[in-house]
């Protein structure tokens, strides 16, 4: 087993969290683990990436190679767009479709949603609406989105609940369930959307 | 070998984390560092540990003011025979330079390391110095890790090789080492701290020249030792290859990117350096092997490509960064490397031009953003403001939509530069400079303004942290006023306003009142950070 994958968004928005959940299952499933951050300055609202490798082999490189990315996960459109260069021909792309706007050359939002259409392999989802119809906050958003992501992950969905829940225990039952709600929200949109 | 008495873990660390834990499983007594990418979180895991530590074993490990402080906190710290780490970002070690240099003329009595982060790329930096050159420069052995694993693994070797040859190591650590995690089995039995010991020899810490001549020929014999060592360091190795068309000399994480190219094993011998000095033996070894050219893969500058140039007679071609197989600048990465080894690129998507830049900018409801607006428009009411300003969050101040500032060089420039362009006649000589910049580099600046009365205007924008490098703690917070009134500066002209829209008029008109001084000013728009400010926000609720 070998998932090559970049998390991609905005400064702030969170992308470590879905690395963490991710990590987390992995590092319990035995699974060789590379993950390199940006931290600094570019986090100040720019554009940020996680290289995020699993591997049942040892894992030689921080950094992905261009033309190996199997899935990016993305909390923003134009975001995803930006490491296609770097995705397999058969990769995936999953992504958020809310634009987050904050410079003012943004593109047509409708334009950055048919160029990800035209990849093959793709799912789009409104990972807020989705928190909210599953009765979980904005800030799960991004559990949506790595609901999304469980079926092209090669992690089994129970292990990455239950790293869920690991990770948000501290914090109280509710907002483990919220989160797993949000989970799951995804998941099933997932399913449904590349049946 | 493992010892089955020993507790083992399995841990998924940052190469950070991984440099922090293993310092205090090796008992240290101390981490002295001052914040900065990508070096920033080996103290800050070190602090966070001190929480679930009892009284007894707790570590110092409060923020320095700089990097020069701090390396002299440390050397203090090993002179009494206890053990110290510094942790700093490359440019830091120019700050450091003083003492780190001749802290291998004083030598060590308690096990002192010092990491050195690199940042090739600049993703956070202002240059892409490799700190290797001052291992080499002040002939302190340096190491290398290839993976989180080597880094755990050599921080304890690092402590055990300064306690046996008594002299500082330098850890060398590149961005994508400290900033990625990996699983990392880890010892958890810890070592100890150090009871307090005088040095053997107290003569040697006094640099008089009788003193150092002595000391710095016993440090030249000594390299020979240190080379002897990096060769029995098993993390040193050739491994002889198939295809003796060539070799390749792979320091450091380039070692990584070269085994993803080849994950059945290369073709070509290979001779992986994670110590330095770089032993003749292994040298040796690599080219009796036959081989007709070296390829020489690093992260940073050409520092082993150098060596080997010199040490490799020229019927051996030596290629790399200087001959430009692999890129001259910035970090390597998988292809970079794929391509210097000819392989054929793997098969992508094409990449999509819609996509345009974002570059990183001031948080909305900054403090600085209000300074920045402020300061534009009144620079804006003289022909020739000029605004030097410094290393922090505000230097985006540099980008769309302020533009306002004319130079960014190192920590605490602002103000000196304001002063020398203002000698040479610049009327009005602004500098801009964070608070915490202002006690790591600008005190003695200001104190230059103060003795030659420069007519400039200093705004020391406080947002009462260490704001670019995540929140920490700022040295001088609370008590700016007084430093800037006892350096001397006229308590008159030392001004505070509250970077707010609704006080724009005052703040603008605080700045016209003191740009008409003849004289040093110092203006202090102060509110806090508001990523501290929400962090606080939320610690609060969640201790309701």
């Amino acid at each position: 087993m070998k998932k090559d994958i970049i998390l991609a968004g905005v400064g702030g928005q969170g992308i470590l969290s879905i690395a963490t959940v991710i990590g987390e299952a992995a590092l319990t499933n035995g699974l060789h683990i590379k993950q390199a951050e940006v931290h600094g300055m570019s986090q100040r609202g720019g554009d940020v990436q996680s290289n995020l490798r699993l591997s049942s082999d040892p894992i030689s490189s921080d950094l992905i190679p261009t033309g190996g990315v199997d899935i990016i996960i993305s909390l923003e459109p134009m975001e995803a767009l930006r490491y296609i260069g770097s995705l397999s021909k058969e990769g995936w792309i999953v992504t958020s479709t809310i634009p987050f706007i904050n410079i003012p050359n943004y593109p047509d939002t409708e334009e950055v949603i048919k160029h990800i259409k035209a990849i093959p392999n793709n799912v789009m989802l409104d990972v807020e609406t989705l928190a909210k119809n599953a009765g979980a906050p904005a800030q799960a958003s991004n559990m949506v989105l790595l609901g999304a992501a469980v079926p092209m992950l090669g992690i089994e969905y129970e292990a990455i609940k239950e790293a869920v829940r690991k990770i948000f225990s501290r914090k109280g039952e509710e907002i483990v369930n919220s989160n797993l709600a949000a989970l799951e929200a995804g998941y099933q949109y997932s399913l449904e959307s590349t049946k | 070998m493992k010892d089955n008495n020993l507790f083992y873990m399995r841990r998924l660390l940052l190469g950070d984390e991984a440099i922090a834990l293993s310092a205090i499983h090796s008992g240290i007594s101390g981490v002295y560092a001052y914040p900065g990418t990508p070096s920033t979180e080996i103290t800050e895991y070190i602090q966070h540990m001190q929480k679930s530590t009892p009284e007894s074993e707790k570590v110092f490990c409060r923020w320095c003011t700089n990097e020069k402080t701090a390396m002299e906190a440390a050397l203090g710290m090993s002179y009494m025979g206890k053990r110290a780490l510094v942790c700093m970002k490359h440019v830091g070690m120019n700050v450091a330079a003083d003492a780190f240099v001749n802290s291998a003329m004083t030598g060590t009595n308690g096990g002192l390391v010092v990491v050195a982060a690199d940042d090739p790329s600049m993703h956070s930096s202002q240059n892409e110095q490799d700190s290797r050159f001052y291992g080499k420069f002040s002939f302190i052995p340096t190491f290398e890790p290839a993976s989180q694993q080597e880094a755990y693994d050599m921080v304890r070797d690092a402590f055990e090789f300064s306690e046996k040859y008594k002299i500082p190591v330098l850890l060398r650590v590149t961005t994508r080492m400290a900033h990625s995690r990996a699983e990392v089995e880890t010892c958890d039995q810890k070592r100890p701290q150090n009871e307090c010991s005088f040095p053997e020899n107290p003569r040697q810490w006094i640099l008089l020249p009788a003193n150092s001549k002595v000391r710095y020929n016993t440090l030249l014999q000594e390299q020979e030792l240190f080379e002897q060592e990096s060769a029995n360091d098993p993390r040193n190795k050739y491994i002889p290859g198939t295809d003796k068309s060539m070799a390749i000399v792979a320091c450091g994480i380039a070692y990584n990117y070269l085994m993803e190219n080849y994950p059945q094993g290369s073709p070509y011998g290979i001779l992986k350096i994670s110590r330095y000095p770089i032993p003749d033996t292994l040298i040796e070894q690599m080219l009796s092997d036959g081989i007709k050219k070296v390829m020489v893969m690093e992260e940073g500058q050409p520092v082993a490509e150098e060596i080997m140039l010199q040490k490799i007679s020229s019927k051996v071609e030596v290629v790399g960064r200087l001959t430009g197989e692999l890129p001259r600048v910035g970090e390597l990465n998988p292809d970079s490397v794929r391509k210097a080894l000819g392989l054929e690129p793997l098969k992508a998507h094409e990449s999509d031009d819609i996509v345009v830049s974002r570059p990183p900018a001031l948080c909305q409801g900054c403090g600085h953003r209000d300074m920045y607006k402020a300061l534009n428009e009144v620079a804006a009411e003289f022909e020739n403001s000029r605004i030097f300003s410094d290393i922090g969050c505000y230097t985006l101040g540099a980008l769309p939509p302020f533009r306002a500032i004319h130079s960014t060089v190192d920590m605490g420039a602002s103000i000196t530069m304001a002063k020398g362009a203002s000698d040479a006649g610049q009327f009005p000589s602004f500098a801009v400079i964070g608070d915490s910049t202002f006690t790591h580099s600008g005190i003695t600046g200001l104190l230059d303004c103060v003795n030659n009365n420069a007519n400039v205007v200093i705004i020391i924008s406080d947002n009462l942290t260490t704001g670019m490098t995540g929140g920490q703690d700022s040295a001088g917070t609370g008590r700016l006023e007084s430093i800037c009134a006892g350096v001397g500066v006229d308590p008159a002209h030392i001004r505070v306003v509250v970077p707010l829209p609704k006080n724009m008029e005052e703040i603008k008109q605080t700045l016209r009142e003191e740009i008409a001084y003849n004289g040093v000013s110092v203006v202090i728009p102060r509110r806090e950070c508001i990523q501290t400010f929400k962090r606080h926000a939320r610690e609060k609720k969640n201790n309701k």
